[in-house]
């Protein structure tokens, strides 16, 4: 029987009873909108995910001392070993695939400019973590070199303390601040970067020398830890290694035994990340596959039950000589029929639900054309899988019994 | 006489019931030669249907040969099966068994849509030219629920004849239809049969079988008499004999 004919014969039958064919098809609607929708809130997660690693800069690498270990007793990380200005000198040295470093000298300090007051961290780090961290100074300029060794009591804020020193859209550029009661100029303001991976705001942030927070502000003598860029994504691990070598020889620390501090790349919190959002992306996509499985069960049941409905229809076509592939075919192209406009409906649903998240909800959501194909894939096999059984069991049917069906 | 178009040598069939055997057929011989109209008749048990089923392609035979316009019945195969009913052979059922919602000419297609061999337009022309024949040309449009049931079983004659079969097998054709119906029925298989169309009819009316040629008698599982008929009848003037009343609603 040609093809049209089969198609003409399946949109007859399941217009024949509408409501049913129409619930039938709801449970393919479903599956499919569920996975595009799933996987498209999944995709999103992780394409935001990716982007607030992207903003720590590129090809990162944060060196950070260990934590003292005696007897048993772990303290604090910084506690067992510390850095000094020489050892980032000394990684700079040795290490030919690292492009920049710097220390890094952290505190939470109260800021106040005129009557307002604010709660942040002052980060001490040399020019060079700008370029680390790809970051761009959007009014003022950054500090040189020259700040540097002066030590000079200047500083880049970012915009989130601009907004609540100076009020929001203020450029801050020229003001003073005072850092626990060091008066510091501020000679630029940072691009706003937004939120980390981990939802903190990269914008609630002081940059000043190094030098000037180690000697001005903290009163100490050492680095917390290192920030360093590596030439190329290809040369993260070599430069890691070249640091860690170089670190572990300053530190005379013995051949076999563990290193007294941790270096951690770009690449290894990306792979955290990313496998965190992916195991997110395959839970909402096998809750979404199990929905599917459910519709194609009601494929199945609905075919099962139109097969016996149909029994007499059945006996007839084979005794004017359907073979028994003919009436197998015209059960298959029923149940495809049904699970190919399921399909189809469902990618309508599934990219508007996509859609309606993303604006109400604000979530981040990325359809890709790719989820819809497998999507509908998904649906056409399940339309075969699920209708094969019943059109076997139509296309064995006996003749003589089945034209003697009541 | 020239070489039968069917015929059978030796025929049983049995059916395992239970325990217990059921011997439906006993060795049947018996043939049909080109342009025949014959009615098989006998009690219900007798193996009528059975022999009708087998005669029919749609069951094979325990032992014994069938041998059906040079084709070895017995040792075919399903789909084989369904290829000889559908090029070799016509049916007519009691209960018509045409297809509901499909209009009456897209049931006398169906026999034709199974074949690979005729484009669509040949189809249609084939089939309308079948229900010509039936009367009902002005009818293809209509489903069978709006036709009387003479006019669906003319619908099904008309599905039985469109593939040019060498026998038209007809089971019953007259037992839901009234005295008026069954008779313009039996005056189309008539006038069929004059067209030197083979029909076999299956029925346990003696004044339907009064119409055929020939009467085969079937009892136990045997061919118990195989006569001409004595005193054949016309359909045709049993109809005019008919008060003319009581007519209209009917059809």
């Amino acid at each position: 029987m040609r093809f049209s004919a089969l198609f003409r014969i399946a949109l007859r039958s399941l217009s024949r009873n509408k409501l049913r064919s129409f619930l039938t098809m709801l449970g393919i609607v479903i599956g499919v909108a569920a996975v595009i929708a799933m996987l498209a809130v999944g995709q999103g997660a992780r394409a935001s995910v990716e982007k607030s690693i992207a903003s720590l800069g590129s090809n990162v690498l944060i060196i950070s001392p260990g934590a003292f270990n005696q007897s048993g007793i772990r303290l604090e990380a910084g506690s067992g070993t510390r850095f000094t200005e020489d050892d980032a000198e000394a990684i700079r040295r040795e290490s030919d695939a690292i492009l920049y470093i710097t220390p890094l000298a952290r505190a939470g300090v109260q800021l106040k400019a005129g009557g307002q007051n604010w709660r942040t961290n002052i980060y001490g780090v040399y020019p060079e973590y700008l370029l680390i961290r790809q970051w761009n100074v959007a009014s003022g300029v950054a500090f040189a070199s020259s700040d540097e060794k002066s030590a000079a009591k200047v500083c880049l804020i970012g915009r989130t303390i601009a907004d609540n020193l100076f009020g929001a859209g203020t450029d801050p550029v020229g003001q003073t601040i005072r850092v626990k009661n060091v008066p510091m100029r501020i000679i630029g303001l940072l691009e706003s970067k937004g939120q980390n991976a981990l939802g903190q705001d990269q914008d609630d942030i002081v940059i000043a020398p190094f030098s000037s927070v180690l000697h001005k502000v903290l009163g100490g003598t050492y680095a917390q830890s290192f920030f360093a860029s590596a030439v190329s994504t290809e040369a993260i691990s070599t430069a890691s290694m070249q640091a860690e070598d170089a670190l572990r020889r300053r530190m005379k620390t013995p051949e076999g035994t563990a290193s007294e501090f941790t270096i951690r790349t770009q690449t290894d919190i990306a792979q955290a990340a990313t496998a965190t959002s992916q195991t997110l992306t395959i839970l909402l996509a096998s809750i979404a596959a199990i929905s599917l499985l459910v519709g194609g069960i009601g494929i199945m049941n609905i075919m099962l039950v139109s097969v016996t409905e149909r029994t007499r229809e059945i006996g007839i076509r084979l005794a004017v000589g359907a073979l028994g592939g003919d009436i197998l075919l015209q059960f298959l192209v029923e149940a495809l029929v049904i699970s190919f406009m399921g399909g189809l409906l469902g990618i309508v649903f599934g990219v508007s639900t996509s859609m309606f998240l993303s604006s109400t909800q604000g979530w981040a959501v990325k359809i890709s054309p790719v989820s819809i194909f497998v999507a509908f894939g998904f649906s056409a096999a399940t339309g075969i899988f699920f209708g094969w059984y019943p059109a076997r069991k139509a296309a064995r049917l006996n003749p003589i019994e089945a034209l003697r069906y009541e | 006489m020239s070489n039968p178009i069917l015929s059978v040598r030796g025929l049983t069939k049995s059916y395992q019931m239970g325990e217990t055997t059921v011997h439906a057929l006993r060795g049947v011989d018996f043939d049909i030669y080109p342009s025949e109209f014959l009615a098989i008749s006998g009690p219900s048990g007798s193996g009528k249907s059975t022999l009708m089923n087998i005669l029919g392609c749609l069951d094979l035979p325990t032992s014994g040969k069938y041998l059906l316009d040079g084709h070895e019945v017995q040792s075919l195969d399903r789909d084989a099966l369904s290829r000889l009913r559908n090029r070799n052979l016509g049916f007519v059922f009691q209960s018509f068994n045409l297809l509901p919602r499909t209009t009456a000419l897209e049931n006398v297609e169906l026999p034709l849509l199974y074949r690979h061999d005729i484009s669509s337009a040949e189809i249609r022309e084939h089939a309308m030219q079948a229900l010509a024949a039936v009367g009902l040309a002005e009818r293809a449009g209509h489903y069978p629920n709006q036709l009387s049931g003479g006019q669906q079983q003319r619908v099904a004659i008309a599905r039985s004849m469109v593939n040019d079969p060498v026998l038209i097998l007809a089971d019953e054709p007259t037992g839901n239809l009234d005295t008026r119906t069954s008779l313009e029925i039996m005056d189309l298989f008539q006038r069929l049969n004059s067209r030197n169309i083979t029909v076999l009819l299956v029925t346990h009316e003696p004044d339907i079988a009064a119409f055929t040629g020939r009467q085969v008698f079937v009892r136990d599982g045997r061919i118990v008499r195989d006569i001409p008929t004595p005193q054949r009848l016309s359909a045709r003037a049993e109809l005019d004999k008919l008060p003319p009343t009581s007519t209209e609603e009917l059809i």
